[in-house]
């Protein structure tokens, strides 16, 4: 674990996987150090947002180094099931740059549960993921300016659904008709960093 | 209930308040008031609690009728027509017009009240990156006004600085990924100046400038950043972040602002120069 300056009112905790973040973040949220208004977690990183009326970064530093990481993390989360039309416009070409069949490639997304490792890139956007099942798919050369709501996607080592139309440059397998973030919803975002997913096949 | 009738509204006037924090785990970030000090002053001003909604006025232009006698007061960049730090009585049916401000680049109008239109996810901040919370304000609109919860503050006119038309300086602090740059790379962005683009937002202030290179190549995976953050893109002029910035970021951040100086980046305008003078935590 690495403590690492993010101005005045901030600190970046960065660690060695997805797992100890997941770990950690898990702990963090459930007992935030006194001050601290927001815990972030990303790939390998978790941000701790101070109130600096409350708290100083070095209190909030000491917290950190004496929080327990939650090595059950990934199986403690929610679980939430999605299904998919497997018909993305992208979802040829992701079968031939993972060297496999589009049956395969739909076998392997709903054959076992992803962990929604992070949220960002816009509201109730989860970057979910499936740790040593090998995903890899780049990014699309060229970004669309507009991706159709509820797409289910891939990019890197993670799946994501596009809470809404928006630009982006993932790989489009499919769509699910649950919307992932619902103003009229409470809570509006249905995935929070450690619920697990399991895609299904509509 | 009380209203406020909008006629006009310049470049851009949003709804804002203190923004929503303790969601950015959820990719929803905290948006709210780009000058957090001169917003919090126009409400203190006029009695109001600090987590009122105010209006965002950028480069004047707003023009507003009451719909019943209300107390209002403008603060941060100063615009002619308008009663500067001085809460005034608008009459039922009289108009206040903002003008364009000499100096400084964002207004804030707070009526005695605040600005009662519907909160989403517990806030009436518009986040114009992530489109969420109320709509831009629109020439037509009627804004609610909510009913005071306590008394004025009865100060007649707050002695304030007006944003400087001049060079700003503020003080930075080295980032997570400074030694990304390498001592060359810091020395550049404290040592130099750096001039506002005209690309700027509430999301963050592009800055125009000799391009940071980086020392080490590779991509860095995304990570969350706060106000303040100076994220260098790969063409090397770095992005000071502000209220609506995205809630991760997959760019190195050389450097922050120190908190207590972002209010002053959000009223530089386009063309303004910006010195970061180097600071130690």
């Amino acid at each position: 674990m690495r403590l690492l300056p993010s101005g005045s009112t901030a600190l970046l905790v960065e660690l060695d996987s997805l797992d100890d973040v997941l770990g950690l973040y898990a702990a963090l949220a459930a007992e935030p150090p006194a001050g601290v208004v927001d815990v972030v977690p990303a790939a390998r990183t978790v941000l701790l947002v101070t109130d600096p009326a409350r708290t100083t970064l070095a209190a909030v530093a000491d917290a950190v180094r004496r929080t327990t990481p939650r090595p059950d993390a990934r199986a403690d989360g929610d679980s939430v099931s999605l299904p998919v039309h497997y018909d993305g416009a992208d979802l040829a070409e992701a079968a031939d740059l993972l060297s496999m069949s589009i049956d395969e490639l739909v076998q392997r997304h709903t054959g076992a549960e992803w962990t929604v490792a992070f949220c960002g890139f816009s509201p109730g956007f989860g970057y979910l993921a499936q740790p040593g099942a090998g995903w890899e798919v780049p990014r699309r050369s060229t970004p669309r300016t507009r991706v159709p709501p509820g797409s289910v996607a891939l990019a890197g080592e993670f799946s994501g659904i596009y809470p809404r139309e928006s630009p982006g440059g993932w790989q489009l397998i499919g769509r699910t008709d649950v919307a992932v973030f619902d103003l009229d919803r409470d809570p509006a975002a249905l995935l929070r960093p450690g619920n697990r997913v399991r895609f299904e096949v509509a | 209930m009380k209203t406020l009738t909008v006629l006009a509204t310049g470049p851009l006037t949003t709804v804002q308040d203190e923004g929503r924090p303790g969601q950015a785990a959820l990719g929803i970030g905290r948006s709210g008031v780009c000058d957090r000090a001169s917003a919090a002053l126009a409400n203190r001003l006029v009695g109001n609690p600090p987590d009122a909604a105010v209006l965002e006025v950028t480069f004047g232009g707003l023009a507003v009728r009451a719909g019943s006698d209300l107390l209002v007061v403008t603060t941060g960049a100063r615009c002619p027509g308008a009663p500067h730090a001085a809460p005034t009585l608008l009459r039922a049916g009289a108009e206040l017009r903002l003008g364009a401000p000499a100096g400084g680049l964002r207004s804030y109008l707070a009526v005695r009240g605040g600005i009662a239109v519907p909160p989403v996810l517990g806030s009436r901040a518009t986040d114009v990156l992530a489109g969420l919370g109320p709509p831009v304000v629109a020439p037509g609109d009627v804004l609610p006004v909510g009913p005071p919860t306590s008394p004025p503050a009865g100060v007649d006119l707050a002695p304030v600085a007006d944003p400087p038309a001049g060079a700003v300086t503020v003080a930075v602090l080295p980032g997570p990924r400074a030694d990304w740059f390498g001592a060359a790379g810091w020395s550049g962005l404290v040592g130099r100046p750096w001039t506002v683009s005209s690309d700027s937002n509430r999301v963050g202030v592009r800055l125009d400038g000799v391009p940071l290179d980086r020392v080490r190549a590779g991509e860095l995976p995304s990570e969350g950043m706060v106000r303040g953050a100076l994220q260098v893109p790969p063409a090397g002029t770095p992005v000071l972040f502000l209220a609506d910035h995205p809630v991760t970021g997959g760019y190195p951040v050389i450097g922050y602002v120190v908190d207590a100086d972002v209010d002053r980046c959000a009223q530089l305008r386009p063309g303004q120069t910006l010195r970061l003078r180097g600071s130690r935590a």
